[in-house]
């Protein structure tokens, strides 16, 4: 599998990464050896397998839905990059 | 080196309960040990001497208690795992002022039972690599040669139990990231089964993949630590409810491997290993069936395909996890950018190595709709063959035998250039990691070309850990001793 350099700049993208054009190209040829590589799987006939997901089978863990104070607001602010005391700040939004 | 700072953790718990030590003197014992060797290992991103000697102290107080069976044990704990204010970086410049409100799970525990934490570990940036070379810090060296890599990720505390900085680690392994380093650093390192310990509190990474797990300089040390951080916690839905066994006392029941049969893959045994570490293996495989053990042949025919369903598994569920680092609750926040998304694109950018973002690209390009059923169904799909195909095998036998890795440690830069490359190391372990079984690496002696150490992977049944360290312990005492790094 082929990825050009517009379809590296297009997923960086979707992540949320910015990247410089030499970037790009050297990640478009280095995943496409990777991608290439993976490709192997192809050779597998897989139609009537379930995917597995995770290797414990186990069902939904259920339980109560109760509220718990663990920790406190100013701690939790303490390792946010700015906070007004009581909230997160961001950039304005709209 | 003192001899205080060499022995075993069974020794020195031992030596700790019976006062003939305090954890006063065994601590200090670590920390001057730490302050010789670090310059040349570089093995630990943060030290908390300050805290640890107070902790001594407290301890010495209140006087040795049988019921904490870690009671004044100097420990070190990968940095990926979350310590209550104390820094928890991942190897990340994106969580270089990270210190977290709890602590994971596991460090609760070893703290209960009475345990001293040293410092936290070096290693590739979000556990991404197989040689300590991705962190965004610095590379730790080996102990047995500083100019070859201590593999990884969990490369520092591999290093650190190498080097005797402290009596044991715990690491995390995803694909390999505790057997690789023990393998190249000579020491034991054990993965549980999945579910077997509480990843509440470790930054994941490949979550249906990763687990945590210890590293230590003896097997009995290794059932030690498992026994502390082994079983159920409501915090982890993905921990399994079922009881833990008696590890240490498990070790006792066994003097030899009658009874027992090994199953060697012929597809891990029969290309491409470094004459030494075929050699070194394969002696120990003779040593156990010397010992009573029946060795048989089997296959894992789907081994060629593991590297390619790990690496697409892998990515795909980093590329998730790691979405969570956005600049806004912690982390990174690039100050420059003046717009929401800018201030996301810009801190991911400038926060995240080389490796990750290589990985999170990838996650995000086999997740992507029109390549998610190619690539990321087609992987998981293949994944229950690979299960199958161990769960089969394992009828056969006991316990899987093979190396950790096709050759011993690797000289520094050797294998950054190329990502492919380096991904391919991995190739005996991530398997285990797939079919979510327990696996370990036992040192089998030094290779004969590098003088490095070598390690014999075992991998068992699903929640069958005892069988393994049971066959590993009586192995390690027969095998040709690997000894300690001289630094």
């Amino acid at each position: 599998m082929k990825i050009s350099p517009e379809e590296v700049a297009k997923v960086a993208r979707l992540a949320r990464l910015e990247l410089s054009q030499d970037k790009i190209d050297q990640y478009a040829a280095q995943l496409g050896d990777i991608l290439g590589y993976m490709d192997k799987l192809g050779e597998l006939d897989t139609s009537a397998v379930a995917p597995m997901y995770t290797p414990v089978d186990h069902v939904s863990v259920m339980r109560d839905d109760v509220v718990e104070k663990r920790y406190a607001r100013e701690d939790i602010l303490k390792n946010a990059p700015e906070t007004d005391g009581a909230f997160f700040i961001v950039p304005r939004i709209v | 080196m003192p001899e205080l700072c060499s022995r075993s953790l069974t020794h020195i718990r031992q030596a700790l309960a019976e006062k003939t030590v305090s954890a006063a003197e065994v601590t200090a014992a670590a920390l001057t040990r730490i302050e010789a060797t670090e310059p040349a290992v570089k093995a630990l991103l943060s030290l908390q001497a300050d805290e640890a000697k107070a902790r001594a102290v407290e301890l010495d107080a209140a006087g040795p208690d049988p019921c904490k069976p870690l009671w004044g044990v100097p420990l070190i704990v990968k940095d990926v795992l979350a310590t209550k204010g104390v820094p928890t970086t991942c190897g990340s410049k994106m969580l270089e002022n990270f210190r977290p409100v709890y602590d994971a799970t596991v460090i609760e525990r070893l703290k209960d039972a009475g345990a001293i934490l040293l410092g936290k570990a070096n290693m590739d940036e979000f556990a991404m690599g197989s040689t300590t070379e991705n962190s965004a810090y610095f590379t730790t060296k080996n102990p047995w040669d500083t100019g070859r890599v201590p593999g990884g990720s969990s490369g520092g505390s591999g290093a650190s139990v190498a080097a005797c900085q402290a009596y044991g680690a715990l690491g995390t392994d995803t694909g390999g990231s505790i057997r690789l380093p023990a393998s190249f650093c000579g020491i034991v390192g054990l993965k549980p089964t999945y579910g077997r310990v509480s990843r509440f509190g470790m930054v994941a990474y490949g979550s249906s993949l990763d687990q945590i797990g210890p590293m230590t300089r003896t097997v009995e040390d290794a059932a030690r630590l498992l026994q502390v951080i082994a079983g159920h916690d409501k915090r982890d839905s993905t921990s399994v409810d079922a009881p833990v066994p008696d590890y240490v006392a498990a070790l006792g029941k066994r003097k030899d491997l009658s009874g027992l049969t090994i199953g060697l893959p012929a597809e891990y045994w029969d290309e491409g290993l470094s004459p030494e570490v075929a050699e070194a293996c394969a002696n120990a495989v003779k040593k156990a069936e010397e010992l009573g053990a029946k060795t048989v042949r089997v296959n894992l025919k789907l081994s060629q395909y593991a590297i390619a369903t790990y690496y697409i598994i892998a990515v795909a569920e980093a590329s998730s996890n790691l979405a969570r680092f956005d600049g806004v609750r912690y982390g990174h926040r690039d100050t420059t950018a003046d717009s929401l998304i800018d201030m996301y694109v810009k801190s991911r950018s400038t926060g995240f190595g080389e490796e990750v973002q290589r990985r999170i690209i990838l996650g995000t390009y086999v997740l992507s709709s029109g390549y998610y059923d190619a690539y990321y169904r087609k992987a998981a799909q293949v994944r229950r063959l690979l299960r199958q195909d161990f769960e089969a095998a394992l009828t056969m036998c006991d316990v899987l035998a093979g190396p950790v890795c096709p050759t011993t440690a690797f000289k520094m830069g050797e294998m950054t250039s190329d990502p492919l490359q380096m991904y391919l190391m991995d190739i005996f372990t991530i398997s285990t990691n797939l079919a979510g079984l327990p696996g370990m690496s036992l040192p089998v002696g030094l290779g004969r070309e590098t003088g490095m150490p070598v390690g014999l992977q075992l991998t068992g049944r699903a929640f069958d850990e005892a069988t393994m360290l049971q066959l590993a312990h009586v192995l390690e005492q027969n095998v040709p001793a690997t000894g300690l790094a001289t630094l």
